[in-house]
């Protein structure tokens, strides 16, 4: 069996999945059903300073899919609309009573060294794990010189991050925004700072749909809308390439990351740990379907693990990192072709359609027993995936693999390269 | 004429309550849901040069509409049916989808459940906005007068096209209602409230076609004169005739055709009052068997056994008829051919089969063994053929094929210049929506006809 604990900036919990600052972190009730139900640790939502914000009515906007499966999900909420005390009060109360899970403050004050310096002392003082500081909140704070705000300058950052380690000896996480160009440079200020750890993504810049009777954007506030913070599992992929850019950055290579950004079953914590999470956080999917989603977490990873042999987080973390590369070092001689299993192939003729309208008619259509047979034009194909991403049959279309006896071959040394070099 | 059984004996009126029966004849496949529709329009996979389109005799864009109800476009897919069959809404009611699109749709193949196309069929017509007027036009008028003998499917079909092409049609039906088999031959609970009526109402919004009723070729008009008075004809007038058993004792009262007797019942204000027999035994195995044998369960009768004279593999009711069927109560007996009908003047008593089997030369033969069963009413569903009169004050009659019904070319004309044909007058399968494929295409090719002559 394999042992899912997991020590995280020397933070100990018994297992690696933290739900993450937001809504279902909101206050000790929602934390202790957590708790009972087995999540190894949270982020507490951000506190600030009194008097606490206070929230709008219509907080939620969704981006469904055909059959009102949830891809994306976005807020307007703001930080915690509780008062600073309360919240201090419940999380002091919650960390004695689970001394084994993790229990990280999530904060957020104006960019004031005072402001900072007031609010650290007394979360300390709740014998929290640590904090962890909110620069990536997209939506109204931003607005008040706050959140995103801070994420998008990197001086801020470090700035911020130097005060925290300044005058707090709780292990620091900053949490980054995605609404940047490159991922690197927040997560380089922070390290400058002295953080301990970086955690992402935030959530993304978003309007979710417009309402078409109304025109407004939603989630609708008395007929108009602003952008919200985008999650859920459309953001899954966008997390996953900003989290190996700083895993395989060598200048933040060693500055270890709590995973964020759609993670909504085993398998897609099982790959933020492989690109470089040493821990994941959870919101969305708990959101969508509750607590008792920790189940299958900690269940599917720990057979998974077993089924390959790694007996505990750290045997498999960062293991896709040495094969996420840039697409200049690329082996531009390998070579795969589709191929369809027939026995598998329910003769939909997605596959046509999408390789003859869209891409590179490789694909033969035969009048067959009345029916249509699909096949591969073996010299045409380019081997792009498109016939097997259209399919809706899991095993009719299979990518195979093509020896032809070439060695390995990079753009940076192919000979159409102009600036090419040399082997 | 209809002959309609008598109350004696064991045949009785009010076998069950109103309440009860109102019950039974309700809806047999209910308008989906929203939610429903969400679900079941989810699972269309959009198939390239799709089998169920294909598998549809009118050829119904059925990925293009379920993609429209899935995107909440469902006025535009109910426009995609009718465009290409302005019955959509009775087809998706009766049509046996089981062996058409549903049959042919790819999610059988690992699934074993096909899109629940005809319901979904049924969704987007009935959700055709009126609000946004009738989807469909006329061309100008060109002047060209046409004859569509018998308001049924077919006949409908092929008068709605020509109205459209902008031809004047004037349909002459027998009987004093529109609809054809969709109102006299169709089980009650597969098309409630008056939906054949309605959907006639709904075709004839077109313009340019008119209908006149209790008109029957070979007794109030002959196929002469409408060939002097039309630019073209087309005869869609059913096959008004049944088989016979051609046994002892089936001219003895109690002895019915279904067809008949369902024509009575889809008319009869409360069907209650219809004579139920207590003991009922339908002859044959087809669509109409099933429909008889399943309504008289419905109506109240003790036992309903279908008798077939081969075996259940080869009934022609597809296998969820026959399910319905069963599950309805209805007892099967196969390999059993009708030998005599016993009784007198006063009613019959039972009916005698011998058992059949296939031989050696795979030919079905009787044996000699006798199986007896108690009976009050025989229905015979085995068939039905052309009338004999319609064509008796015609000197030039079209010719028949083997299987003595209209013979028709590729482009559904008879052997006569400009007569047309098409629905169950022709050979096929005998399906509403064939019928209407038969007069689209009929349509199309008078009116391609016709376009030759205004050149």
């Amino acid at each position: 069996m394999a042992d899912l604990s997991s020590e995280f900036l020397g933070i100990k919990c018994i297992n690696p999945f933290w739900l993450a600052s937001a809504p279902p972190t909101d206050k000790a009730y929602n934390v202790i059903r957590a708790f009972e139900a087995g999540w190894g640790g949270v982020v507490w939502k951000t506190l600030g300073e009194d008097p606490a914000p206070i929230n709008v009515s219509s907080r939620y906007g969704v981006h469904y899919g055909q059959n009102r499966q949830v891809l994306g999900f976005n807020n307007i909420e703001l930080i915690t609309d509780r008062s600073l005390q309360i919240n201090l009060d419940e999380i002091t109360q919650v960390k004695k009573d689970w001394p084994d899970r993790a229990m990280i403050v999530s904060l957020m004050v104006p960019c004031e060294e005072e402001s900072w310096k007031a609010i650290l002392s007394k979360v300390e003082a709740t014998g929290a794990d640590g904090i962890e500081l909110n620069f990536g909140c997209p939506h109204g704070m931003p607005e008040r010189g706050m959140g995103a705000a801070v994420g998008q300058v990197p001086e801020y950052i470090e700035m911020v991050t130097r005060w925290c380690k300044q005058y707090c000896s709780l292990p620091v996480i900053v949490k980054l925004t995605p609404n940047i160009t490159d991922i690197r440079l927040p997560a380089e200020a922070a390290l400058r700072g002295g953080a301990d750890a970086v955690s992402l993504i935030n959530t993304i810049n978003s309007i979710t749909s417009v309402n078409l009777d109304t025109m407004s954007p939603e989630p609708s506030v008395d007929g108009k809308g602003t952008h919200g913070g985008y999650c859920g599992p459309a953001v899954k992929p966008i997390a996953l390439s900003m989290l190996s850019e700083i895993a395989r950055s060598p200048v933040t290579a060693q500055l270890p990351i709590s995973g964020i950004g759609g993670i909504s079953n085993w398998r897609d914590a099982a790959e933020f740990i492989a690109l470089g999470a040493a821990n994941v956080q959870v919101c969305t999917a708990a959101m969508l379907f509750g607590f008792k989603i920790i189940d299958d977490l900690c269940d599917g990873l720990s057979d998974w693990m077993d089924e390959k042999g790694y007996e505990s987080i750290d045997d498999f973390c960062r293991m896709a990192i040495p094969n996420t590369t840039d697409w200049k070092h690329l082996n531009m001689n390998y070579k795969r072709v589709a191929y369809i299993d027939q026995d598998n192939c329910i003769q939909c003729g997605r596959c046509f359609a999408a390789c003859e309208d869209t891409s590179h008619q490789s694909i033969l259509k035969t009048a067959k027993n009345g029916g249509n047979e699909y096949t591969v034009i073996e010299k045409e194909c380019v081997g792009c995936n498109l016939c097997q991403v259209t399919c809706p049959e899991p095993n009719a279309i299979v990518m195979l693999d093509i020896d032809e006896g070439k060695e390995h071959l990079s753009w940076l040394h192919h000979p159409a390269n102009p600036y090419r070099e040399a082997k | 004429m209809r002959r309609v059984i008598s109350l004696k004996n064991n045949i009785q009126s009010n076998r069950l309550g109103d309440v009860e029966i109102v019950e039974n004849f309700t809806d047999i496949a209910p308008l989906l849901t929203e939610k429903q529709v969400l679900v079941a329009s989810e699972r269309c996979l959009f198939c390239y040069d799709a089998p169920c389109i294909n598998a549809c005799p009118t050829e119904i864009d059925i990925p293009l509409f379920i993609r429209k109800i899935n995107t909440g476009n469902v006025h535009g897919a109910a426009k995609e049916i009718l465009s290409a069959n302005i019955l959509g809404g009775s087809c998706a009611r009766v049509c046996p989808t089981e062996t058409l699109c549903e049959d042919a749709c790819v999610r059988n193949t690992h699934e074993d459940a096909p899109v629940s196309i005809g319901r979904l069929q049924r969704y987007a017509v009935e959700h055709l906005d009126p609000a946004r007027g009738y989807p469909f036009t006329r061309a100008q008028s060109t002047g060209k007068q046409i004859a569509v003998v018998g308001a049924g499917p077919a006949g409908l079909a092929c008068a709605h096209r020509l109205a459209r092409e902008g031809h004047a049609v004037t349909i002459y039906e027998a009987a004093t209602k529109p609809g054809g088999l969709n109102e006299y031959g169709i089980a009650q609970y597969k098309l409630v409230n008056n939906y054949a009526q309605q959907e006639v109402e709904f075709v004839l919004q077109i313009g340019g076609i008119d209908i006149q009723y209790a008109k029957a070729l070979g007794r109030d008009f002959n196929l002469q004169q409408l060939r002097d008075t039309h630019d073209a004809v087309f005869l869609g007038i059913g096959m008004g005739d049944t088989n016979g058993l051609n046994i002892p004792g089936e001219t003895l009262p109690g002895v019915e055709d279904a067809v008949d007797y369902i024509s009575e019942l889809r008319q009869v204000d409360s069907l209650s009052q219809l004579p139920v027999g207590k003991n009922i035994v339908v002859i044959g195995a087809g669509m109409t068997a099933i429909d008889i044998a399943v309504q008289s369960k419905k109506l109240g009768a003790s036992e309903v056994t279908m008798v077939y004279r081969r075996d259940q593999q080869a009934m022609g009711a597809s296998e969820h008829e026959q399910e319905l069927a069963q599950t309805n109560g209805v007892r099967f007996v196969c390999n059993a051919q009708p030998k005599q009908i016993l009784g007198d003047e006063n009613g019959i008593n039972s009916i005698e089969f011998n058992r059949t089997l296939t031989n050696e030369q795979g030919k079905l033969v009787a044996t000699d063994e006798i199986i007896s069963i108690p009976c009050d009413v025989v229905f015979k569903a085995i068939g039905q053929k052309l009338h004999p009169d319609f064509l008796q004050q015609d000197n030039q009659r079209p010719d028949l094929c083997k299987s003595g019904r209209l013979a028709v070319d590729d482009t559904y004309q008879t052997s006569i210049p400009g007569v047309y044909a098409g629905g169950d007058c022709i050979k096929g399968k005998d399906l509403v929506v064939e019928a209407v494929d038969h007069g689209n295409k009929a349509a199309l090719a008078i009116h391609h006809l016709l376009q030759q002559e205004i050149k």
